[in-house]
């Protein structure tokens, strides 16, 4: 993966941004989505890739900061190569999601927030993700994994490498 | 049993390609209203009695004539895709099962108001429902639905879709505008209103995604028939959003006449293992609690507000007796502390300070004064902030103590 404390997008993706800011009236209406293809190419958001994308918009790394700390979506540290992230709001907590949030914590032997010690997974909890008939549910990267009990969990786990 | 709308097509295989919403009748409703005079769309829909099913309930036709006449700025149209209030998922469903109805939908829309290019904002966690309406909004490019001169009708409609990062308050409208604009989710300071200042300060108009997939069926059958299904008020079926301890969770499709006891105990067969209901919230977690001997009511806009709760999104989160009320409170005074946007000092200290109550009571830490505190800042806060964020949390602050001040007492030691 490229250097996040060196940042620098490839021709190909600076052609990519140069295409995602023309779709909006003003180019910044493309922060968000540059923002994101900056995370899925440098693994996270450090200082570095902040002040590097407020020039590609001519705007301020401050500007930048503000956005990038507001987003739950945008990481400012390093994540795990999983990131598993468990809904806590009101549906999931009914159908038992603190009793799931505790088994991952002892089975990857983190607290909410940490990364195992492999790397491996990052485990967070979350506010609604809007699949409440699944509930409990989670995240694990791009997809949604419901009618979670504890079995199911570990074999999700197994799956992670 | 009721008739099908939104979900006609949710059971059939492949029900998110062009071809399968062809077969029952997709893009005719377009071909009818680029027919009509962008006016009298506007004039069918309000007669349709549509009105905002993300949470707001305004009359949807009466919000597109807001847009100022003859304006020659750009206009925008704007699809609110951030689902996100607590026990909602409808919208997920038809992103992904009829992408194409909001596709159609959008552009009858955009010949409305006059706009020819919409954005869709989609919320960053959903990253199926974003494959599958990408996937949509290609195959509709490739058939000429969308682009220049569609159907040879002359009118030019493009369609961005923008991802979001992960924050509630981008489904507010103009919190959602910010973000748009590349800037964190603060809402404005209404009016002026997006109809007249919104995306990137021109005339926006911003509309949820059942909503808008509601259009073309209102354009092909008649504002008369979608008008007939529902109340006075009121018009249409909607889905809701059921979850919770009911035997059959999921999205139901029903009139919004429909009463919340019907809801639960004929579309999703009743409270699990045989026990009883204890309490409802009828529509998302913002929704004031409503008690088990109050689900008499009909789920439309008017009929929880005289409930003394909202419709909200129609997310109904089902309570059976096993729940403790007090922690449920936490658990949504922990998601307000959270995904408060930090721009209004009532709502920023009040949803932080509320959340440290409500844990302190359910750890049996409370005070006695505490529950006074919670309802009387709640109330004192109501309609001091810039957005609605502040009062949908309310709702649940001040209904579940009223309601259920003796299980909160209960938590509070006697010599606190």
């Amino acid at each position: 993966m490229p250097d996040p404390t060196r940042p620098k997008f490839t021709a190909d993706q600076l052609a990519e941004v140069r295409r995602l800011q023309g779709l909006y009236p003003d180019t910044r209406g493309a922060l968000l989505p540059v923002l994101r293809l900056a995370q899925e190419t440098f693994g996270y958001i450090s200082l570095e890739v902040e002040e590097y994308v407020a020039g590609l918009f001519e705007l301020s790394a401050s500007h930048v900061h503000e956005v990038v700390t507001f987003y739950t979506l945008f990481f400012q540290r390093p994540p795990g190569r999983h990131v598993v992230a468990v809904c806590h709001n009101l549906s999931c907590h009914l159908m038992g999601a603190k009793s799931i949030v505790e088994h991952l914590t002892r089975r990857l032997g983190v607290e909410v927030g940490e990364t195992s010690a492999d790397g491996r997974v990052t485990l967070l909890t979350v506010e609604c993700l809007c699949a409440c008939e699944q509930a409990p549910m989670m995240q694990v990267d791009d997809r949604y994994e419901g009618l979670l009990t504890a079995e199911k969990v570990d074999r999700i786990l197994e799956g992670l490498r | 049993m009721a008739e099908k709308v939104f979900t006609r097509n949710f059971d059939r295989p492949d029900s998110h390609t062009l071809a399968v919403y062809r077969e029952t009748g997709g893009y005719t409703a377009l071909t009818k209203a680029f027919a009509m005079e962008p006016a009298a769309i506007t004039e069918e829909v309000k007669k349709s009695n549509l009105r905002g099913l993300g949470g707001a309930a305004f009359p949807t036709g009466t919000k597109w004539s807001f847009i100022p006449k003859g304006s020659t700025d750009p206009k925008y149209l704007v699809i609110n895709a951030d689902e996100g209030e607590p026990g909602t998922f409808k919208d997920r469903y038809l992103l992904e099962r009829d992408p194409h109805a909001l596709i159609e939908g959008m552009i009858i829309a955009a010949r409305a108001i006059d706009s020819h290019r919409g954005f869709v904002y989609i919320r960053g966690e959903y990253v199926q429902p974003w494959r599958v309406f990408s996937g949509a909004v290609q195959e509709a490019y490739e058939a000429g639905l969308l682009g220049r001169n569609i159907q040879g009708s002359g009118f030019d409609f493009d369609i961005v879709i923008h991802r979001g990062a992960g924050a509630y308050i981008c489904g507010e409208e103009t919190g959602l505008l910010s973000s748009l604009e590349g800037k964190k989710g603060w809402p404005k300071i209404k009016p002026p209103f997006p109809a007249v200042k919104g995306a990137f300060g021109h005339p926006t108009i911003v509309n949820n995604v059942e909503t808008i997939a509601a259009v073309p069926h209102i354009i092909n059958r008649g504002a008369a028939w979608f008008a007939g299904l529902g109340t006075k008020t009121q018009g249409g079926t909607r889905l809701y959003s059921v979850s919770g301890h009911v035997v059959k969770p999921g999205v139901v499709e029903a009139p919004v006449s429909v009463t919340l006891r019907s809801l639960i105990y004929e579309h999703c067969d009743g409270i699990r293992d045989g026990r009883r209901l204890k309490a409802v919230v009828p529509g998302g977690g913002s929704a004031p609690i409503l008690t088990a001997d109050e689900i008499d009511v009909t789920m439309d806009a008017d009929g929880l507000k005289a409930a003394g709760s909202m419709i909200g999104s129609a997310g109904v989160i089902v309570m059976d007796e096993t729940v403790s009320i007090p922690e449920a409170l936490m658990v949504l005074a922990r998601f307000y502390a959270h995904e408060s946007c930090g721009q209004c000092t009532p709502c920023r200290e009040s949803t932080g300070w509320i959340y440290k109550m409500s844990e302190r009571i359910v750890e049996g830490r409370g005070r006695k004064e505490d529950l006074d505190t919670i309802v009387d800042v709640s109330k004192r806060g109501a309609g001091t902030t810039i957005c609605a964020f502040y009062d949908g949390a309310v709702g649940p602050y001040v209904s579940y103590i009223e309601k259920f001040r003796q299980e909160f007492e209960a938590l509070i030691p006697r010599d606190a």
